[in-house]
């Protein structure tokens, strides 16, 4: 906000300065010129770090899944919310053209499969967990299970299990 | 290969096609602009895993061809993923020159988009263009309230070094200089002979699968 009040008062000063060299004050070009270029290194500031923050959100759908923790939305301006949700929307709208009927998950899979299963521990008590022959597992905090591998996936990076290596 | 009245279909045993999907997902890896869709591998894959798993629910559990089976079915979906992954990472960076590129591509050229990467594309580009245009431009001075994000995004960097495999021998390929005091020459390139080379100068080679990079 405050690029942009600069922006603002450099603008106006150089509106007036516009008007006087077109009644043909032919010295004051320099100085407009100069505040044409602070002008634009301001807006290409501006550009620049609100473009990284969206890329920086847009990394947030890839690691943390399409809801956020409050403690990230709350950093977030109500215009950032808004362009995570339409980028959310249109990447679920490709994901699911691709691949069959139900489309593919392409936050999944993240790296090469080395095993069916893996053995995980439990860092916070998540509750019921069903795998997929119809059995449910209870995720309790310090227990350990051993777990087919691309149901794990979601959880290990959102921080409720960890997988374990021994 | 099999032809069908006028039409060109390409039957391809399931190693072929993994084989075919694996190429692509290298050459996708490591060149620097996003390459030619190619959709009939995707569907074709996407089938081929669909036909996969219809099998393994139906097999005996327990047996052990269906954990070996699964795995496959693991790895195909990895390579598959990583592959739409590699490209939608490369759209979101270059999305004003893929855009562009796409936007007037000739009328026989093949596209490097599929419609829905395509459609994934224009809306990324319009949800930044509108975010950029509601928090910052509309309050800008008059005469800079637009952004050529043509401009302003980075292009991909042709000139970047790829290592490759030679397919298809090739001869007489034109290496452009890179100071001044060099001059252009002309190398051959061997069947299964492997370069470090400058993507720009053999960009088409991997359009036409005559090399594989790795």
């Amino acid at each position: 906000r405050q690029a942009l009040e600069e922006m603002r008062a450099l603008y106006e000063r150089n509106q007036a300065d516009v008007s006087e060299a077109k009644s043909g004050r032919t010295d004051l070009i320099f100085l407009i010129r100069f505040r044409h270029c602070c002008l634009l290194r301001n807006q290409r500031c501006v550009v620049a770090y609100l473009y990284d923050r969206l890329l920086r959100i847009r990394a947030l759908r890839w690691e943390y899944g399409s809801v956020l923790p409050n403690a990230i939305q709350f950093h977030m301006s109500a215009e950032e919310v808004e362009w995570f949700s339409r980028y959310k929307k249109s990447l679920a709208t490709y994901m699911r053209s691709v691949g069959g009927e139900e489309g593919l998950d392409l936050t999944q899979d993240i790296k090469p499969p080395k095993s069916l299963y893996i053995e995980v521990r439990c860092l916070k008590d998540y509750g019921e967990f069903e795998i997929d022959d119809g059995t449910t597992v209870l995720l309790k905090k310090n227990s350990q299970h051993f777990l087919p591998r691309w149901k794990c996936e979601q959880l290990i990076r959102q921080g409720v299990l960890e997988h374990v290596l021994s | 290969a099999d032809s069908d009245g006028g039409s060109e279909e390409l039957v391809l045993t399931p190693a072929q096609l993994i084989r075919s999907l694996e190429q692509a997902w290298l050459n996708e890896k490591f060149a620097p602009e996003l390459l030619e869709s190619k959709p009939e591998i995707i569907e074709c894959v996407v089938e081929q895993l669909d036909h996969m798993e219809a099998n393994l629910k139906r097999a005996k559990k327990g047996d052990l061809k269906v954990s070996v089976h699964h795995m496959e079915i693991e790895r195909i979906r990895y390579v598959l993923s990583s592959y739409l992954r590699c490209r939608l990472v490369k759209i979101e960076k270059f999305f004003p020159h893929v855009l562009e590129k796409e936007k007037s591509r000739a009328e026989g050229e093949p596209s490097i988009l599929s419609p829905e990467e395509f459609a994934f594309a224009k809306e990324y580009m319009a949800n930044t263009e509108t975010y950029l245009k509601n928090v910052a431009l509309k309050h800008m001075p008059p005469n800079l309230q637009k952004v050529s994000l043509l401009k302003s995004v980075p292009k991909p960097n042709l000139d970047s070094f790829v290592f490759l495999r030679v397919l298809e021998r090739q001869e007489n390929i034109l290496v452009e200089p890179e100071t001044d005091e060099q001059r252009e020459y002309t190398i051959d390139l061997e069947e299964g002979s492997q370069h470090l080379i400058r993507y720009k100068t053999i960009a088409p080679l991997v359009a036409s699968g005559a090399v594989q990079l790795i």
